[in-house]
């Protein structure tokens, strides 16, 4: 790292950019150029922060000074008071709370909520992801340097495998086995592809690590392509994600000059680049076979399988399709090995998990933790309890597709093992947490006004049956259901889990299927008393189908 | 993008698009989206223009005029249609939804007098759903052009709506 004597953080997470943050770098720019101090301090960026409730906020180090909210305003007295007069800028200090014990270190291993272990978001919000030192100085790239250095492809995957890292992209399927197929696979040219297109709804944890550690995940996908047998690499990147695409578009220059992308990497024989890909719009495009589909310049829609993309994937070639999240543990897990993962979470499933957290609940953000704890526990501890007047009355979990689950089942422990056999599926990772205001057919509805709308068109069952479920759940809502429609939304819905070509069609039908097993009575109510029991519905308004 | 856009102009945005993209398979999504980017919309001359540039069977780069239409059509950033000088998009998902979204959405369509995916009679706005835009977590959510809005109240609308000209 360079040698300054001061360094101004910044948060630049989208609820600090609303409140002007951009605009505050501006004038902390301005600020130390007017007091000649522009070779002495450093100014760089933060992503995720989690104080939600003092943004923008600004931290000074070396002493690690906590200021916020600090508004564009503000800036000019900061510099003067804390850079140029050296004393603390008193009036823009957090408040107490946020300063108890946080002080020094800004959340560093240990997490900011009792319980939160960061694996994934290490560096995130520690670090300026613009800078490569800065990750080089936190262990970035030691992974694949030991890897190239001191390893074969096959300890790598071993590792991984032992491990136990399952697939966070949704699926849960096993990372370690994934990279095996594909290097057992057939074929000269193979590739690695990062799934960055996260579009499910309430998901934008991949995001928080592109932003705030774009490096982990260019590590990462070099130590894919080298255990795989892959030399090139594509980022499929979601279209409308902007600031993440800058930040690794400047990522992989710099690797490229620091040896770590590119060719003879690390001074070893190994090639590896990678693309930067970014999407036009469609949430299909997040599944596998679609994404593949889409980076080769066609419509996303996503094949049928067999065969598979670790033997039939980009250009037909065998290919490893791995989400931000999943790919994001892999330095971690080679840098401290396989046991030092299993150390956390549980048994079946290792290792911490991204969560973020919305609805009528006092914190909304995200989260790491530890595999296994229960939802009771992420809105009592990490969301801070309910809204004030707010009761728990129901939670999607893991995004749309995801389940929707009563109340009753929160104390399940989130693992892919437990929510299984618990009928609920963990999905992306998206907790939305709703109060006894929401209405049950109220909220299926916009879940199906989703996938009609983000149903490629390809296979009938979906197509037809994300349609035909829209429209008579949309009459329910409007006065016009009968006792009937609902053994016909089960009907569709068991078909489309059944028939439908992609995980989209299969996951549309969850919520209606939940509904109907764990609210039916607040449905039948509707159509019974033709009111809408939380009066979110409205039940008198005449027949409109869009 | 009121007038349509005149031929010299397309042919430059398109030849800029396949310079920083390149011809490959790989590249025609972000070739049609830096179009959409710099015009507002993917205009019929443009497709020509892309097919026109790519399209050479003798280097093996194929490109047809339907093939386009299709990627154009199937990608909710990419649009046929010109649009307002400002595009709002609005998330219409679930997390939005559950704390005050409908609100906004009936409010956005009443100031504008607009339904889902029109434009003003003079041009000035379009207005659009969308889905999760990732900012879920300070919801309702608006998006205008490339300005990111969010706990949006009703009250906010006319204050948001007159920042731009
Ligand atoms: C409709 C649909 C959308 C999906 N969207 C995403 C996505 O945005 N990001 C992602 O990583 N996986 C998504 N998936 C899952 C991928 O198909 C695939 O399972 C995943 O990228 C594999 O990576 P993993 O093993 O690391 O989880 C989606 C699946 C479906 C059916
Ligand atoms: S299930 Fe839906 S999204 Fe998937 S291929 Fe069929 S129509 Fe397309
Ligand atoms: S649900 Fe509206 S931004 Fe994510």
């Amino acid at each position: 790292m360079k040698t300054k004597r001061a360094m101004i953080l910044v948060s630049t997470d989208p609820e600090s950019i609303r409140l002007g943050a951009n605009e505050l770098l501006e004038n902390l720019k301005e600020a130390l150029d007017a007091y000649g101090l522009q070779d002495e301090v450093d100014i760089a960026t933060l992503a995720d922060t989690e104080r939600s409730n003092i943004l923008p906020v600004v931290v000074v180090y070396p002493e690690a000074t906590i200021y916020g909210p600090v508004k564009p305003g503000d800036a000019r007295y900061l510099v003067e008071e804390h850079l140029y007069k050296g004393r603390i800028a008193e009036d823009l200090l957090a408040p107490p709370k946020e300063l108890t014990g946080q002080i020094g270190s800004l959340r560093a291993n240990k997490g900011y909520n009792p319980a939160e272990q960061r694996i994934v978001l290490e560096r995130a919000g520690r670090i300026d992801p613009e800078n490569i030192e800065e990750t080089i100085a936190s262990n970035g790239y030691e992974a694949l340097g030991k890897v190239l250095t001191d390893m074969t492809p096959e300890q790598v995957i071993d590792i991984v495998e032992k491990s136990g890292l399952q697939g966070r992209g949704g699926a849960g399927f096993s990372a370690g086995r994934k990279w095996k197929f594909v290097r057992a696979a057939q074929g000269d040219k193979k590739y690695v592809i990062c799934n960055a297109d996260e579009s499910e709804p309430g998901t934008f944890k991949d995001r928080i690590v592109l932003e705030g550690d774009p490096h982990v995940i260019l590590e990462a996908m070099a130590i894919a392509g080298y255990a795989v047998g892959a030399d090139e690499g594509y980022i499929y990147i979601r279209g409308e994600y902007g600031l993440a695409y800058r930040r690794l578009q400047h990522a992989i220059e710099q690797a490229q000059e620091f040896g770590f992308l590119g060719k003879n990497v690390f001074g070893t024989d190994f090639n590896f680049h990678v693309h930067l890909h970014a999407g036009a719009g469609a949430y299909v495009c997040g599944e596998e076979t679609a994404l593949i589909e889409s980076i080769e310049g066609k419509r996303g829609e996503p094949r049928a399988r067999p065969p598979y993309p670790v033997t039939h994937g980009l250009w037909k070639k065998p290919t490893t399709v791995n989400n931000v999240e999943t790919l994001a543990n892999i330095p971690a897990i080679i840098r401290n090995d396989a046991e030092w993962y299993r150390s956390f979470g549980t048994p079946s499933s290792p290792g911490t998990k991204v969560y973020t957290i919305m609805g009528n609940v006092n914190f909304s953000g995200v989260i790491e933790v530890p595999m296994g704890i229960t939802l009771r526990e992420v809105i009592n501890i990490y969301a801070k309890g309910m809204k004030p007047g707010s009761v728990m009355k129901l939670a999607q979990t893991g995004g749309s597709s995801g389940s929707v689950i009563p109340a009753a089942l929160q104390d399940v422990p989130m693992d892919f093992e437990s929510f299984r056999k618990a009928g609920v599926s963990l999905g992306s990772g998206a907790l939305l947490i709703c109060d006894q205001n929401t209405c049950i057919v109220d909220l299926v509805k916009v879940l199906l006004q989703f996938f009609r709308f983000e149903s490629c068109g390809k296979c009938t069952p979906c197509r037809i049956g994300t349609q035909r479920t829209y429209e008579i759940v949309e009459r329910i809502s409007q006065g016009h259901g009968n006792l009937e429609d609902l053994d016909k939304l089960a009907d569709i819905a068991a078909e489309m889990e059944r028939a439908s070509n992609c995980g989209l069609g299969q996951t549309a039908a969850v919520p209606i299927r939940d509904m109907l097993k764990h609210f039916r009575t607040e449905v039948e109510a509707h159509i019974q008393t033709g009111n809408c029991p939380t009066g979110v519905c409205e039940m008198t308004r005449d027949i409109e189908l869009a | 993008m009121v007038a349509s856009p005149v031929e010299s102009e397309v042919k430059e945005v398109v030849q800029q698009a396949i310079e920083k993209h390149g011809k490959s398979p790989d590249a025609l999504i972000p070739v049609l989206s830096e179009i959409n980017r710099a015009l507002g919309y993917v205009p019929a001359e443009a497709i020509r223009e892309v097919k026109r540039q790519i399209h050479n069977p003798a280097e093996r780069t194929f490109a047809a005029e339907s093939q386009l239409y299709g990627l154009v059509s199937f990608y909710d950033m990419l649009s046929t249609q010109p649009r307002g000088r400002h595009v709002i998009k609005f998330c219409e998902n679930a997390p939005c939804h559950v704390v005050g979204g409908k609100a906004i959405w009936d409010a956005l369509r009443e100031t504008l007098q607009l339904k889902n995916g029109e434009t003003t009679p003079d041009k000035k706005w379009t207005l659009v759903t969308t889905s999760c835009i990732g900012l879920c977590s300070v919801g309702p959510v608006l998006l205008v052009d490339d300005d990111m809005y969010g706990n949006v109240t009703v009250e906010q609308i006319p204050d948001i709506l007159e920042r731009y000209e």
